[in-house]
């Protein structure tokens, strides 16, 4: 177990610098000069520019920028934006409310979609599977974008039973739309994923075993059957934490919460490459260890694997 | 001795039904001969009314991509102010372009909507395209070769996966003023071929290891030969599963990137644009959005749908 995660540890390295280097890569090679950006459409003064990029490091060779990142990452710090705000002091802003938002859509996730996917598999090629199907194939052609006005006029606008927009990130209720919106495509594969490995597993020897047993239902669907279906399903919701981080971009503009996702787009927008750069190593960092997590949670789930 | 004898002739009979699978992609049902996957897949999909609905729903796009002079002749271009906003949601003009109304600078939505097929089907197909030929090649060498070229292979793949797809595709798309299809396409590709590679490399794992491919080898047939000839056709399954699935999403990315102002750009017409466009006078005018978004749902949907059809007709395990 122990050199199991110390290896998974060290196969970390490799993908972890390679990502923070191709994000780096692809914020500075690509065209644009932020710098001159900041004067707008006026022309910018040589001097001042030049000024500016020495003071951010751009004047460097990049494969200097990448090192310097790197040796001032290991030391916890993030840099600052072009406006003299500490990157690091941005994300302890933001990141905490795309956590909240991130957990709704992982709660409301995991609990519709196992069930659909269990009801569903149970009762494979009768009306409720034919419903749940049809269901999360809908879900999954709306657009996340187009699902959020929808959701937003329906429920906000027209039935007013919450605010369009979150005005506070820390109030749950608020987040539950966003939330909502933001899991539903994972909740359409997480019922699907279900659904195909519980009707599986439905016909299997232990199944029967179990039954013959004289077991209540309960025990069987809730013990024997679940715990045997879960591990693609792990598989994937682990995965799907940081991608609900990163993709959190859309759902945030149009409800308006104050997360990553806003500060990404505005940095990106910006051309403020150390805040991009920042954010996406830690989403990096997240992505990493929930795999990791992910993989030793088998081994609890189907004691036949072993970790040496 | 006969043994001898006797091996390569068996490999030999599986080698020309093997290579009969491959010549038979969109197979004629056999009369009396045994049914390769791909005509049994055939059969099966023919049946579904899955396959029917989406497949009807997907010509029916496509010629609206290629020819939209067929169902409109209102340049979706010209607007004029007069209609601005105007919209007609009554029974008798159901289906006429004065149902659908009018945009803010008063276009006709309906010729907008014809018009807006071509980059969302074009994008879709193109990433497909490339995210296939690109994520399946590297992950045909890294099964098929494994050791040291699989690890550093996968690393890479691990690399791309790591980064989430929208962020990556911004950062890509803000450093180009003007956005062009194939730079949409060509930025979406780069950062969506893990997904297939990972499932080829999978695939190509399994099938390394039938004895149809350890026969072609002792035959002394060669890497490429073994890889294209025997490999990709008995391997390529569910990586045609996993990239039907996909092109539906890649349309609905292009849209989510057209709509976020980092996709196509204005004189494109994309319904994503149309949408993001929409979304200001949401509440004035619900029609100037809902028609564009309707036809991306149910663009969207017809590929998903086709490509469950597909996975239900080559994962015979399903069944």
């Amino acid at each position: 177990m122990g050199r199991y995660v110390a290896r998974r540890l060290l196969q970390m390295i490799p993908v972890f610098i390679g990502t923070t280097l191709l994000i780096f890569l692809m914020v500075h090679v690509l065209p644009g000069d932020p710098i001159k950006a900041l004067w707008g459409d006026k022309a910018a003064d040589p001097a001042q520019v030049a000024v500016l990029r020495h003071k951010f490091g751009l004047d460097l060779p990049l494969w200097q920028q990448y090192t310097n990142y790197m040796a001032d990452l290991f030391q916890g710090k993030f840099g600052e934006t072009f406006g003299g705000r500490q990157v690091s002091d941005l994300m302890a802003e933001s990141f905490p409310v795309t956590i909240r938002l991130a957990l709704v859509a992982f709660v409301i996730e995991v609990v519709l979609g196992i069930t659909l996917g269990v009801f569903a598999g149970l009762k494979a090629g009768k009306a409720v599977d034919t419903a749940v199907l049809i269901f999360t194939l809908l879900v999954i052609s709306v657009p996340v974008f187009v699902l959020g006005y929808i959701f937003q006029t329906v429920f906000a606008t027209e039935l007013g039973w919450v605010t369009p927009s979150v005005q506070d990130s820390e109030d749950f209720t608020q987040l539950i739309l966003p939330g909502a919106v933001l899991g539903s495509l994972s909740l359409a594969y997480v019922a699907r994923l279900t659904r195909t490995t519980i009707s599986e597993n439905v016909r299997s020897d232990y199944m029967r075993t179990a039954l013959a047993k004289g077991l209540p239902r309960r025990r069987i669907v809730g013990v024997h059957l679940l715990r045997n279906s879960l591990i693609p399903v792990v598989t994937f919701l682990g995965t799907d934490i940081g991608a609900l981080m990163g993709g959190a971009i859309v759902t945030e503009g149009i409800f308006n919460v104050q997360g990553i996702g806003q500060q990404l787009y505005r940095a990106v927008s910006q051309g403020e490459g150390t805040t991009t750069v920042g954010i996406v190593t830690v989403l990096v960092i997240v992505f990493l260890f929930t795999s990791l997590i992910v993989d030793l949670l088998y081994a609890v789930l189907d004691p036949r694997i072993r970790y040496a | 001795m006969p043994d001898v004898t006797k091996t390569p002739a068996a490999s030999d009979t599986v080698l020309t039904s093997d290579e009969t699978v491959a010549a038979n992609v969109p197979a004629v049902p056999a009369t009396g001969k045994p049914r390769s996957l791909w005509s049994d897949a055939w059969q099966q999909l023919r049946r579904n009314p899955l396959f029917v609905i989406s497949a009807l729903l997907i010509v029916l796009l496509l010629v609206m991509a290629i020819v939209p002079t067929l169902f409109t002749s209102v340049d979706p271009r010209s607007g004029d102010l007069t209609n601005h906003f105007m919209s007609k949601p009554e029974w008798g003009h159901v289906f006429s372009p004065e149902w659908f109304g009018y945009d803010k600078q008063g276009r006709s939505i309906y010729a907008r909507v014809i018009y807006g097929a071509r980059a969302s089907i074009s994008v879709g197909v193109l990433v497909t395209l490339a995210v296939t030929i690109l994520g399946g090649l590297i992950g045909m060498l890294a099964g098929y070769y494994g050791g040291w070229i699989d690890s550093v292979l996968s690393r890479f793949t691990d690399i791309f996966f790591g980064i989430p797809f929208f962020l990556g595709a911004m950062v890509i798309l803000t450093s180009f003023t003007d956005r062009e299809l194939w730079v949409v396409a060509g930025s979406m590709a780069f950062l969506g071929w893990t997904q297939i590679a990972r499932v080829m490399r999978g695939s190509v794992i399994t099938t390394k290891q039938s004895d149809y491919v350890t026969a072609a080898r002792a035959l002394g047939a060669g890497t490429g030969r073994i890889l294209f000839r025997h490999i990709l056709p008995n391997a390529i399954a569910p990586v045609i599963v996993v990239a039907t699935i996909a092109l539906g999403g890649y349309i609905a990315a292009e849209a989510t990137l057209s709509y976020l102002g980092l996709g196509l750009a204005d004189p494109t017409i994309s319904w994503g644009i149309d949408i993001s466009d929409a979304k200001d006078a949401l509440r004035d005018a619900p029609h100037v959005m809902f028609f564009p978004a309707g036809m991306l749902c149910l663009t969207v949907l017809a590929f998903i749908m086709l490509g469950d059809a597909v996975r239900d007709a080559l994962d015979p395990k399903l069944r």
